[in-house]
């Protein structure tokens, strides 16, 4: 499977080194063979799409070019939004019933398009390659009673025809992989509502209010941290927390970790695969959380077990009477 | 703050308004079937913005029927849509509204239309990131908006979280290869424009319209 390409994406190599570093560590811990899309650039993302969908096309083909040229039949990434923009750029070049958008995309790109060659999330090729079942033979340090929100964002699995994997109301991937590691998946009934997306820096206000919803969702249906799959969710819930926190006239410290650092740790790789401390939000608080109410667990299975033994005798004596 | 919404269809002239090569433009640069909408309304009922927005997306589709070119490429909404796509997953009529609103800001723009300054300015600041580098500098993207937008103090406070987690990079992460130079051409010939009249960057063609389209 060395046809595989990764494509990194802008955000990966900056604000989200941490999603980057865990993606990598899990693929090569859980054997998924894959190489760079050699010299990538920007995919375009929302900004190119909202001002033109032939600049956006153009900004997307040209990484599905680099990908053919290196000898790739499926090209993979992290992040939803460069996702979306190459499958759409995909997408619309193989539709022979629009012959204009190529010829447009291909004046702008100064040469031929790429041919039809199939992006796939890193979440996607996690849970079709490897799957829950490869996954949990991999653990090492089981997740145990770690309560997990997953959160999807909005358009990792939407529009479904175009992103064409898991369910666009209710998608499971990642609820399985994680509950493979050993975490316990809450009911999360946000999984693919929007976070604000890119409004951080140009409406804030509109931001803080649709990220403090999935906040107050996940805290009320008691996780102890929100896993995502999206750089710009996770800066959102994460690094923007305290604005968030004050026009919501909130406290919350719930740690928004990528599933993949949850992945590594329980594959037991070494914290410079995982890096939870590239977080805003403390990481530690979750895994006390988890290991006291494991402990509380094993304590009331052991005192369960103890009055069951104290019990019999008691029953004995206590039936001739009977 | 949340705008109030307008009441624009209580008094509308259904004759006078009515722009048909709008109505065809739309449905061409979308390849989308704006007629077969029947106003259900799911596509604002799980509209995550509808809250901020002006017009609600139903009333944007209804309005785009009509061919109320003015209100429509001047409201709000077009530009707070965050193409988060839940009313393209649940229109009954497999309409991809959010290409749709793309469309109507694509088209606001050619006019030089943009209520809602930032946003657009985010957009523009964003993409001459990407024809300068070739991959967008978040940090410097970020300094650049601060100073455009004229909030510039909005996120110095995440300055300090962002240092000390070393996500706060000084330098842009450039490609190694060609790969700036072919960005910066993709942009040179964007900004050139197309040769042909489908180019949302120009006004919008007035072809013939269609009786079917204005139905």
């Amino acid at each position: 499977m060395s046809a595989l390409g990764y494509y990194p994406g802008c955000s990966q190599s900056g604000t989200a080194a941490e999603y980057d570093i865990s993606t990598r560590a899990c693929l090569k811990a859980l054997g998924v063979a894959m190489a760079d899309v050699p010299d990538w650039t920007c995919c375009g993302s929302t900004p190119a799409h909202t001002v033109d969908h032939f600049l956006a096309g153009a900004l997307a083909a040209r990484n599905l070019i680099q990908a053919e040229t290196a000898g790739f039949s499926r090209v993979t990434t992290p992040c939803p939004s460069c996702l979306a923009a190459l499958k759409t750029a995909n997408h619309r070049l193989a539709d022979a019933a629009d012959p204009g958008y190529r010829a447009e995309v291909e004046r702008l790109l100064g040469r031929a398009a790429p041919g039809p060659l199939e992006a796939v999330s890193t979440l996607q090729v996690l849970y079709e390659q490897v799957g829950p079942q490869g996954v949990k033979a991999h653990v090492a340090r089981p997740l145990s009673g770690l309560r997990v929100a997953c959160y999807y964002g909005c358009i990792m699995n939407r529009p479904p025809g175009l992103m064409a994997f898991d369910d666009p109301e209710n998608p499971v991937a990642m609820d399985e992989l994680l509950t493979a590691c050993g975490a316990e998946v809450v009911d999360f009934p946000f999984k693919t509502e929007c976070c604000g997306a890119a409004f951080g820096m140009p409406r804030l206000d509109v931001m803080r209010r649709l990220s403090a919803r999935i906040i107050e969702m996940a805290v009320s249906v008691g996780a102890d941290c929100i896993a995502v799959a999206c750089p710009l969710c996770q800066m959102n819930l994460d690094l923007r927390r305290g604005q968030v926190n004050a026009a919501a006239h909130t406290d919350s410290r719930l740690p928004v970790p990528y599933f993949t650092q949850l992945m590594a740790l329980a594959l037991g790789l070494p914290d410079k695969d995982i890096r939870l401390d590239k977080l805003v939000l403390p990481f530690g608080p979750a895994l006390a959380a988890a290991d006291e109410r494991e402990k509380a667990r094993e304590a009331e299975r052991a005192a369960k077990a103890q009055a069951k033994t104290a019990a019999k005798p008691s029953d004995k004596e206590t039936q001739p009477c009977a | 703050m949340p705008i109030p919404m307008r009441t624009s269809l209580q008094n509308l002239d259904l004759e006078a308004g009515r722009d048909l090569s709008f109505i065809n433009a739309v449905a061409k640069e979308s390849g989308q079937d704006l007629k077969s909408c029947y106003q259900c309304g799911n596509c604002t009922a799980g509209c995550a913005y509808t809250h901020d927005y002006d017009i609600p997306v139903h009333q944007v589709m209804r309005l785009v029927q009509l061919g109320r070119k003015d209100e429509v490429l001047s409201c709000r909404s077009i530009w707070l849509c965050a193409t988060c796509q839940a009313c393209t997953t649940r229109c009954p009529n497999n309409i991809e509204v959010a290409t749709v609103m793309d469309v109507l800001r694509h088209m606001a723009r050619a006019e030089g239309r943009a209520p809602e300054r930032l946003v657009k300015t985010f957009a523009d600041s964003f993409l001459s990131s990407v024809a300068r580098h070739g991959r967008v500098f978040e940090a410097g993207l970020a300094m650049v908006f601060a100073i455009i937008s004229g909030k510039p103090l909005q996120d110095a406070g995440l300055g300090p979280a962002m240092l000390s987690r070393g996500k706060l990079a000084f330098w842009p992460h450039e490609p190694t290869g060609n790969g700036k130079r072919e960005v910066a051409e993709i942009f040179r010939r964007f900004h050139e424009g197309r040769p042909t009249s489908t180019a949302a960057a120009t006004p919008a063609p007035s072809t013939q319209p269609t009786e079917e389209n204005a139905k």
